[in-house]
Parts: structure tokens; C-alpha cells; sequence
């Protein structure tokens, strides 16, 4: 078994977080401080909707801000197949339990390099051995593509917004947690509780050995108990912290102690308990816990003080508010007014209590509710780094060559983790134990992924992806087809100006934008400043006819201009 | 040099070192001289393309006095009165459209340039197609899907965007108003221009605000998100700062109304403001005329007048603006459309889809008057027939670029990837005749060796700052601008290679504040 190389760890940290913008920069932005929320927005008219199931109409609109909310970006087949659904079987397909996708792959094998532990080109390594940690780090990117890829191929399906989700409320950063094998495992444990019980996925976590890695755990003894993870555990994975009377430093200490002992193997990847590194004495706990006591275990029966902690922790509503709260946030908007506490997260908190922790109910209730769908609760949600960049490739299908092997797609899926990195937000490199900013933040939220710094960096994006692409060494340029959209409009089709402006706005923006704004749109791009349509249903019409260069890129220029200037506009950003 | 340096080098176009044919050194107390020595070394030359949008009907517009009566058999029920037509001074053939008095007066003050019947071979009648073709600068049947402008822009500011904005070009490299036109400004790889969508947007961006939105959750975020991005559009600050620095002067700007002098207000509040940028364009639609271009029972009045009033009240207080704010010197504008329309009206009263136009260029820089000849009409012209060409559109562009933005001969060809003749739209920037102005070798020695075949070295003083030598061919047309950088005061050399040029007479030309100097080199095989 050979030994990781922390320096080399530490060196890709570096590289890699100078270019996240998302926390650090945001004090230096002048601008952003000018017009970010200082306070929580005030004399908004919000929604007063509450839990009760939403009956009202089901079109188009709630469709997409449905598919917006529960997936990343929004495609056309989405919303075809949703119209003709019930809201209620459209929620239920979104809630419905995934298969478990195969594994990363080794795509890193060239023709000077090949696997040490014998994982040929295309085939999962996560059941070889550690190798060394030149593998390592390459398995560690396998891994990040591997992912990006599940949320690019997502069926019509929530799970891969409640994995990310969980990653960003059980943050780890890859650089340190380091061993890709365990990258693998922690990821596997938020998408196999995904929309299962969350007290099962805390107590699976507490003993991970990505997390015992990344919060210090696995140096958790008796002779020098370690708060970190105990701390993270109460503050950022259960309780909060926000409220009034709350658990103190003393509850702290003895949660510590009750952790103490666990460790992980390299062998085969798992954790275990080591009673002699165990403190045996009796943890006794404060009034916010009712002042019980949990009592010293020795031997192995130690590992069981871990299991009464975690019984205890969750018979506190806070533990079900915090996360309700959370992920409203995530769904709806983080603005959590009097009449949203008392209308949603309450209720929901009781029902998450009263459901013995299961996830996928009070998701059914929340995306199943007038609050979800009231007109005010939509559009008003700034789309993630990963939503901008996953969501463009799914809404415009843009798809990787048939061919392509691991190697080929993972080089492009990598590229897009960098670029999610320039947004922000890259994922498995968080930028603490936290999560990001984004998502808890008071007062402005989600309004830090847009800055100085990103707002120009999506707007390259989409002319990169509308203009040359990037092939990220694979040789073939991977970008959007305008043409490849348009045509999928169905009667009267693209070659309706007035029609196909509509389309894209439905699916592209977040807001619909004003008629005025749209014939503008239409007569700068489409009608070459023309008042009348037909010149544009013609040139649509010879295309179709008779795709050659000159009349494919008569087309394809004036869309790409148009669709330049649709996705330059801030409703771009919402959802 | 190596190709790089030498197109860096090239990026800084000169000023006009001549007014009104005089040689400079006669010039040396005359305050324009010294406004323009001051421009040398902040801003450039500008040209203001005004697109007209939909196919201009250039023979309502320049109307061929000799050509009466084959016109009035043509299209009697638009024919403009022969009495009506605006005559120009000196010209018995040629006069403009009776709603053109602005543009009627530009002329007759020696300030523009009409270019008689341009178009191309084998013209193509869609408006889309023949647009691409005009905004790339390709033939007919050639499809190019850079711009003729962009390709001059990459030339010139070659790797942008990577490494812009800078100090030497902190500005757009262009500016396009009202509209995107979506092939004039690319280039090989990206897009040149900064899109200015609307008026709107324009003031939103100097007064720092931005659309209304609704007093809702995505009302706030909305406005949150327009508002970084309006603040953080790359150039957006300096479209600001320049606005702030300038404001229209004219009292001829028409209060409300004219589309094109909207647009045109803000090109000169930003050109006066300082910003760099060298191009513009700014349009007007409507020229789609089909049907009823002017009203039944007056001919000189209705749609087509009405957008001819447009352009020429909206480019005479452009240019009379221009002169209140100090500017006029290095501003040039020129119209073009699609195409032109048919000899023959229709039944409608309107004209069709036609072939070649007449181009206006106007500014001090051009050389007042006509280039050709009235178009040649039948005497009983069908529904089919159509303007011949006499100057293919690339002969007025390589004015633009080889005379107005000073681009050197190679370069330009590659721009416009064939050599065409020059139209001589424009003043020569140096009067080669003059071989009087021969100042102290203190400030330009004679080159050594001379005549030489290779490489030969120029010894200069400079009073330190901006410093250029320039090397112009016996036509005065430049060929290599050999320098262009801050010296320090003293003494300097630079050795010039000979680049290939032809063996013959060649002049190089110093110009360091307010001293200039020029003298004659000789190449030899």
C-alpha cells in the first residue's frame, strides 16, 4: 500500500482554489458590495401559499419552473413529456428511487501510462487497490468527471439535485479527504440516502472514512478527544445554530468523547472501532438535551455510545427545522419570512419528525404544494455554477460523440469541473466544511454566485459554447448546434420568428421577457432589420430545403446572434 | 521585424498630417495643426458606417440630372420633379432628393463624397444573403464568415480578446448601436464589437440604471443580476466615463423623432469623450420600399423622404456636433445598404429588389465631389433591368483601410484577401510632391546605407514621448510604420528591413510632438 503524497495534494489545493471566487474575492468586490442584499429584502410582495396541494392549472409555466427547481437546466423532451402529466405523477416521477450508476472508470490510461494495480482503459478501478498516489490523484479527477457526468445524463429525476445537495451539506474537499476510493464511498453514501432517511445518512457519515479523514475523526482518542467533527456534527450537519436556548461547549466536549476510537483501514476502504483509543467514562449533556447521560461503554460495545449520540441529537425539532429550512432554500428561496416559517417550515419539520426522518416525503409535500407553485415563488431563484454550465449542455443537447470512449468524455466532463471552478463552485472542492457561501450565507445568499468576477465568466462561457466550443484535447470541438434546438419546435415551427423567440425564451430564460424586448429581438437577429417575418421563414425554409454552407450559415449566424443575446441577459441567470 | 511586431506596429494608424492639400511645415503655428499633433498621441481616426437597412433606393436619392428623361420613363409615378432635386455645387449632372438639404449642404462645403454605382458581380437580391456579403467583403458566390472589419480589427489588435482592455487600447475596439449585426466584426475567432442593444440601454449605462422590474422575489434578483452585470460589462465604464466627458452640442440635432440621430448622438458624445474606438455603425430599416415609397400625389414626400430626411438631418448635425466638440478632424461616416433597388417602379409605387447603390462618405478627410459617372439607364428600362456596376464595393474599402486607417498595402490585401484599386475617397496623408519639407538631421538624419538593398539605419533625436517613423511609397501611401513608441530625449537609431518592398523611391517621415520631419530613401536591387 503505498503512501499518499501530501505535497502534491497540497500543491492542486492551491492551484485550484485561487481560481473559486466565490468567497474570498467577494470582500474585495466593490460592486458586488454595492448591490448585494444588505439586509434581508424588504417590502417584497411574497407568497403567503401554503402547504396544501396545488390544484390550480398545469402548464407550461409550472412544468418548467417544476423541471427548473428538481434538475439541472430544463430540455424540451422534459417539458413535453411533464405537459402531459398530472402534477402529481410529474412529482412522483421526480421522487421515484434511481438505479446505482456503474462506477468511474479508468480514463487515464495512455500510451506511456497504464494502471499500476492492472485497471484496464474503460473499466472501474474502485474495486482495485489504492496502487499509488499518482493513480490516485488520476482516479480522483475520474471520479469528479464520473460524477459530472451522471448529472449531465439525468433521467427525469431529482436524485442528482439532492446529491448535490448532500455534498454541499456534508462538504469534503477532495484535496483533503485525498484517496479517491474514499471520495467514491462518501459520494456513494449521499446518493444511496439521497431521498432516503436522513438520520441514517448522519450516522453512516459520522463513521465514513472520508469524513473521519477530512474532520479529523480518525484522530479521535481518548488521551486528546478532537471537537472538530463532534462541533461540525451539531452546528452544520443537525442542530444549526441560530437559535435560543441552544447546546453548549460542554455538550461539545462529551459528543467528542463519545466519537473517539473510530478509525479507517486503507484495505478495504472501511471504518472500524478501536475500543482502546475509546473514552469509556459517562458523557453527561445539558439542559438543551434534557440533561441525560449518556453511559461509558467499553470494548466493542463503545461503537454504540455513537449510535445513542446520534438517538439523541435527533429527538431535537431544531434538527428538523435546520434541514426543512435548508432545503426550502434549496427549492424555493432563501428569504424565510414570518408567514414561510409558520406556513412551511414548521410543518414540514413535524412532518420529517413524524415520518421518523424520511427525505422523499417532505419533498412530495413541498414540490406538491400551492407555496411551490405560487406565481411568486417562481423565477426568483439565481441558477447555481453547475446548474448554468450542466443545465446549457441539457437544454441545448449537446451531446459527446456516441464513440467516445472514458478518456474522450472524461477530458470534456473535466473541462467542465474547471469551469464550474471559474463560476464558483467546483465540485468535491468546496471551500470548507461549510459548503458554500451560496447556500447559507445570510443576508444575500445566492446572490454571491453572481460578482465581478462571474458574471462576465458566464456570459464567455456561452459565447465559447455558441462560438468555437472546446475540445479540452480530445480534437473534436464540443459546442452548441443552434439549428440542432430550432428544429425540435414543433407546428409552426423555427420558421416562425415570433414562435421560435418564444421557445427559446421558455427554456432559456428564467423570467419571460416583455413583447417589446422580444420583437426587438426578432427584428435585430432573425429579420436582419426587417419588419416583415417571411424574410426569416425563408431563409428557414431554403435551409431545410437544401442545407449547403451559405444557407446553413445564413441561419446559423443570425441564431447564434440571437441566442447570444438571450443568454447575455440576467434572466439567464434566474430559474 | 517579426510578423507580430509588425502588425502591433501597424495598429497605430496616423493622423492626418496635411489639411486641405498644404504641406504641414506651413502649418506649424496653425492651431489645428497643433490639435491634431495633440491627437497624435491620445486618439485616432474614426469611421461612422451608417447601415440602411432593407435595400436604399439610390436613384431617388442621387439623382442623375442626365439621365431625366430615362428615369421619368422608368418611374413617372415616383419620379422626383426635376425642379424639386436638390443641385449640387458644380455638378450639372448629379442632384440629391429634396428632403436632403443637410447632406445638400455638406457638399457644397467641400465635405463629402459620393462613389457613383457600387456594387459587386453577380449581385444577389435576398436581403440576408446580400447582407452577409456586404459586411463580410466576399463574392458572390464566396461564403466567409468573418467580417471585412473584423479581419482589420484582428490585424490590428491581434490575440483580443486575451490581453484587452489595455493601456494602449482601453476602449471597444468597435461599437455597434440598435442592433447586432452578426457577421461585420468577427473575427477569426471572436466577435470584435461591443453591442450597445438600444438607446435605452446606452442611457442606462451612463446613468447607472437599469430596467424596471417588479416588486417581486425574481423582480429583486432580477434587478440584483442586471445591475452587476451592467457594472461589470467589460467596457461598459468606459462608455460611461466617456459619455460624462461630452455632451452634444449641435443645435441642429432633431429633438425627437429620428432614429438615426439618436444613434448618432451618442457615437459623437463617445467620440468626443475620448474613447478610442476607431469604428461605429449605427442603422436605420425601413428601406424595403415595395410599395408606396413616396405619398400618391406628391412624390417628393412619403416614406422614402421621410427616411432620406432622416439620414440627412441626423448626419449634418453629426458632423456640425463634430465640429463643436473639436472632433471633425479624424471623423469620417459613410452610408451603405444592402443593395439598391430597380430601375423600374412598380405598380405599387413602390421599387423592387435591385443591384448597385450610390455610397455617401462625409467628413473633412474626404476629397469633396463624385467618383464616376451617372448610372447608365435604358431609355425604356423593363421590369428586369438593373444598375450595371462601375465600382465593385472593395474599392471603397480599401480607401477606408489603406487611406483612412492608414493600413499598409499587405495587410490590406489580406483583409480583403484580393488587391483592389484604391477609390480615391479620401486626402492623401502626405503630399509626396512637397519635397520641400526637409527639416534639421538633428531631428531625422539620412539614412545609411543609401540607396540600400537589405537593411538600412536611421538616426532621429527625440524630444522624448511618442515617437513614429513612418515609410510611405512614392504614391504617399504608407507602407510600413516603422515605429511607434515612448523615447526617451536624445539621440536614437532603428534599422529598417526592407520587407520585401519593390526596389524604387520611398519617403520616411518623423513625428515627435510638434516636429515632423520627412526624407526621401531609395531601395535598390
Amino acid at each position: 500500500m503505498g503512501k499518499v503524497n501530501r505535497r502534491e495534494f497540497f500543491e492542486e489545493f492551491i492551484a485550484n482554489k485561487a481560481q473559486q471566487t466565490g468567497t474570498t474575492s467577494l470582500a474585495e468586490d466593490p460592486i458586488y458590495n454595492k448591490y448585494a442584499n444588505k439586509e434581508r429584502p424588504r417590502g417584497l410582495a411574497k407568497t403567503t401559499g401554503t402547504l396544501s396541494k396545488y390544484t390550480g392549472q398545469w402548464t407550461e409555466n409550472e412544468v418548467t419552473h417544476l423541471l427548473r427547481r428538481t434538475m439541472f437546466g430544463v430540455t424540451y423532451e422534459d417539458v413535453v413529456a411533464f405537459k402531459g402529466k398530472t402534477m402529481e405523477q410529474c412529482v412522483d416521477e421526480l421522487l421515484s428511487t434511481q438505479a446505482k450508476p456503474y462506477p468511474p472508470l479508468n480514463n487515464y490510461q495512455t500510451s506511456t501510462y497504464t494502471d499500476p494495480t492492472g485497471v484496464l482503459l474503460d473499466q472501474p478501478w474502485v474495486n482495485a487497490p489504492y496502487g499509488d498516489s499518482t493513480v490516485n490523484s488520476k482516479r480522483r479527477l475520474s471520479m469528479t468527471s464520473w460524477w459530472i457526468e451522471q448529472m449531465l445524463n439525468q433521467k427525469r429525476n431529482i436524485t442528482e439535485k439532492m446529491v448535490f445537495f448532500w455534498h454541499n451539506h456534508f462538504a469534503t474537499e477532495y484535496i483533503v479527504v485525498a484517496y479517491a476510493h474514499m471520495m467514491y464511498n462518501h459520494h456513494n453514501i449521499l446518493r444511496d440516502n439521497a431521498m432516503g432517511n436522513f438520520k441514517k445518512m448522519v450516522r453512516d457519515i459520522t463513521t465514513d472514512p472520508a469524513m473521519l479523514r477530512y474532520l479529523n475523526g480518525y484522530l479521535n482518542t481518548k488521551t486528546a478527544p478532537d471537537e472538530n467533527y463532534a462541533r461540525e456534527l451539531f452546528e452544520l450537519f443537525t442542530l444549526g445554530k441560530n437559535y435560543k436556548p441552544i447546546y453548549t461547549e460542554d455538550d461539545i466536549k462529551a459528543a467528542a468523547k463519545i466519537l473517539t476510537g473510530w478509525r479507517y483501514r486503507t484495505s478495504d476502504w472501511s471504518s472500524y472501532f478501536s475500543s482502546g483509543l475509546h473514552e469509556t467514562s459517562n458523557k453527561k449533556f445539558s439542559s438543551f438535551f434534557g440533561g441525560v447521560t449518556i453511559n461509558g461503554r467499553t470494548g466493542t460495545d463503545g461503537a454504540k455510545e455513537t449510535d445513542d449520540l446520534i438517538d439523541l441529537i435527533f429527538t431535537k425539532q431544531e434538527v428538523a427545522k435546520f434541514i426543512v429550512r435548508k432545503l426550502y432554500r434549496y427549492f424555493v428561496y432563501y428569504d424565510v419570512d414570518f408567514n414561510t416559517e409558520l406556513n412551511i417550515i414548521i410543518p414540514l419539520a413535524q412532518q420529517f419528525m413524524n415520518s421518523n426522518w424520511e427525505i422523499k416525503p417532505v419533498l412530495e409535500t413541498l414540490l406538491k404544494s400551492d407555496h411551490f407553485y405560487d406565481m411568486l415563488s417562481q423565477d426568483c431563484f439565481i441558477r447555481t455554477p453547475v446548474d448554468y454550465v450542466i443545465g446549457t449542455f441539457r437544454t441545448f443537447d449537446i451531446q459527446l460523440p456516441v464513440s467516445w470512449n472514458s478518456d474522450n468524455r472524461y477530458k470534456i466532463y473535466n473541462y467542465l469541473r474547471y469551469y464550474m471552478g471559474l463560476l464558483g463552485c467546483e465540485p468535491n472542492l468546496p471551500p470548507n466544511v461549510a459548503g458554500w457561501p451560496a447556500f447559507y450565507q445570510e443576508p444575500d445568499f445566492y446572490e454571491k454566485w453572481i460578482n465581478s468576477t462571474t458574471m462576465p465568466r458566464r456570459m464567455e462561457f456561452m459565447d465559447l459554447m455558441l462560438g468555437s466550443g472546446f475540445s479540452a484535447g480530445t480534437g473534436t470541438a464540443i459546442k452548441i448546434d443552434p439549428m440542432h434546438l430550432a428544429k425540435k419546435l414543433p407546428s409552426p415551427g423555427a420558421g416562425d420568428p415570433n414562435a421560435l423567440i418564444d421557445f427559446y425564451v421558455d427554456l432559456l430564460l428564467g423570467i419571460g421577457i416583455s413583447k417589446t424586448l422580444k420583437d426587438q429581438l426578432k427584428i435585430s437577429n432573425l429579420l436582419q432589420g426587417q419588419s416583415q417575418d417571411y424574410y426569416w421563414t425563408t431563409a428557414w425554409g431554403t435551409y431545410l430545403g437544401q442545407p449547403n454552407t451559405t444557407n446553413t450559415n445564413l441561419v446559423k449566424s443570425r441564431l447564434v446572434s440571437l441566442l447570444t443575446e438571450l443568454t447575455h441577459l440576467a434572466e439567464h441567470n434566474l430559474c | 521585424m517579426k510578423r507580430r511586431d509588425f502588425l502591433k506596429l501597424s495598429q497605430a494608424a496616423s493622423l492626418a498630417y496635411m489639411i486641405n492639400g498644404s504641406p504641414i511645415r506651413t502649418l506649424a503655428s496653425n492651431p489645428v495643426l497643433e490639435l491634431l499633433a495633440k491627437q497624435t498621441a491620445t486618439s485616432g481616426r474614426v469611421m461612422v458606417l451608417i447601415q440602411l437597412i432593407g435595400g436604399n433606393d439610390g436613384l431617388n436619392m442621387v439623382i442623375p440630372l442626365d439621365r431625366y428623361s430615362e428615369l421619368s420613363a422608368a418611374r413617372s409615378n415616383i419620379l422626383i420633379p426635376s425642379t424639386k432635386v436638390l443641385a449640387l455645387n458644380g455638378s450639372t449632372t448629379t442632384g440629391l432628393h429634396p428632403s436632403m438639404t443637410g447632406i445638400r449642404d455638406l457638399y457644397d462645403n467641400g465635405l463629402m463624397n459620393i462613389v457613383q454605382s457600387v456594387g459587386y458581380p453577380d449581385p444577389n437580391f435576398s436581403h440576408f444573403r446580400a447582407t452577409d456579403i456586404w459586411m463580410s467583403g466576399s463574392d458572390s458566390n464566396q461564403f466567409i464568415n468573418t467580417g471585412w472589419l473584423g479581419r482589420y480589427l484582428d490585424t490590428k489588435y491581434p490575440g483580443f480578446p486575451s490581453g484587452y482592455p489595455n493601456a494602449n487600447m482601453p476602449d471597444p475596439l468597435a461599437i455597434e448601436i440598435g442592433s447586432r449585426t452578426s457577421t461585420l466584426f468577427q473575427g477569426a475567432d471572436v466577435n470584435m464589437s461591443m453591442s450597445i442593444s438600444s438607446i435605452d440601454s446606452f442611457y442606462n449605462i451612463v446613468n447607472g440604471t437599469v430596467d424596471p422590474a417588479p416588486n417581486t422575489p425574481a423582480g429583486h434578483e432580477l434587478k440584483f443580476i442586471r445591475y452587476i452585470k451592467q457594472q461589470t460589462e467589460q467596457y461598459n465604464n468606459v462608455i460611461q466615463k466617456a459619455a460624462s466627458l461630452a455632451q452634444n452640442k449641435s443645435p441642429l440635432w432633431p429633438a425627437s423623432g429620428n432614429r438615426l440621430a439618436d444613434q448618432l448622438k451618442i457615437v459623437s458624445r463617445l467620440i468626443a469623450g475620448g474613447l478610442k474606438t476607431p469604428i461605429y455603425i449605427v442603422n436605420l430599416g425601413g428601406f424595403d420600399t415595395h410599395s408606396q415609397q413616396t405619398d400618391a400625389t406628391d412624390t417628393t414626400i412619403g416614406n422614402h423622404a421621410n427616411l432620406l430626411g432622416w439620414i440627412s438631418e441626423a448626419v449634418a448635425a453629426f458632423f456640425d456636433d463634430c465640429k463643436l466638440l473639436d472632433t471633425h478632424e479624424r471623423v469620417a461616416a459613410m452610408t451603405f445598404s444592402e443593395f439598391g433597388r430597380r430601375i423600374k417602379a412598380n405598380a405599387s409605387g413602390g421599387t423592387d429588389h435591385g443591384t448597385t447603390q450610390p455610397l455617401m462618405v462625409f467628413g473633412d478627410g474626404v476629397n469633396p465631389g463624385i467618383i464616376g459617372k451617372s448610372p447608365t439607364l435604358p431609355a425604356n428600362a423593363s421590369t428586369g433591368d438593373n444598375l450595371p456596376m462601375q465600382h465593385d464595393y472593395r474599392t471603397v474599402y480599401s480607401a477606408i483601410l489603406a487611406d483612412w486607417f492608414q493600413v499598409d498595402t499587405n495587410t490590406m490585401n489580406q483583409i480583403l484577401m484580393k488587391n483592389y484599386q484604391i477609390q480615391p475617397v479620401f486626402k492623401k496623408t502626405i503630399d509626396v510632391a512637397d519635397t520641400s519639407e526637409y527639416g534639421s538631421d538633428d531631428i531625422l538624419g539620412q539614412n545609411y546605407p543609401n540607396p540600400f538593398t537589405k537593411e538600412t539605419t536611421i538616426t532621429f533625436g527625440s524630444e522624448g514621448g511618442l515617437t513614429t517613423i513612418q515609410l510611405f511609397d512614392v504614391n504617399g501611401r504608407l507602407v510600413n510604420n516603422v515605429l511607434q513608441k515612448e523615447m526617451s530625449r536624445g539621440k536614437h537609431q532603428i534599422t529598417i528591413n526592407r520587407n520585401g518592398l519593390p526596389p524604387g523611391q520611398y519617403f520616411y517621415k518623423l513625428t515627435n510632438g510638434r516636429n515632423k520631419s520627412t526624407k526621401r530613401l531609395v531601395i535598390a536591387d
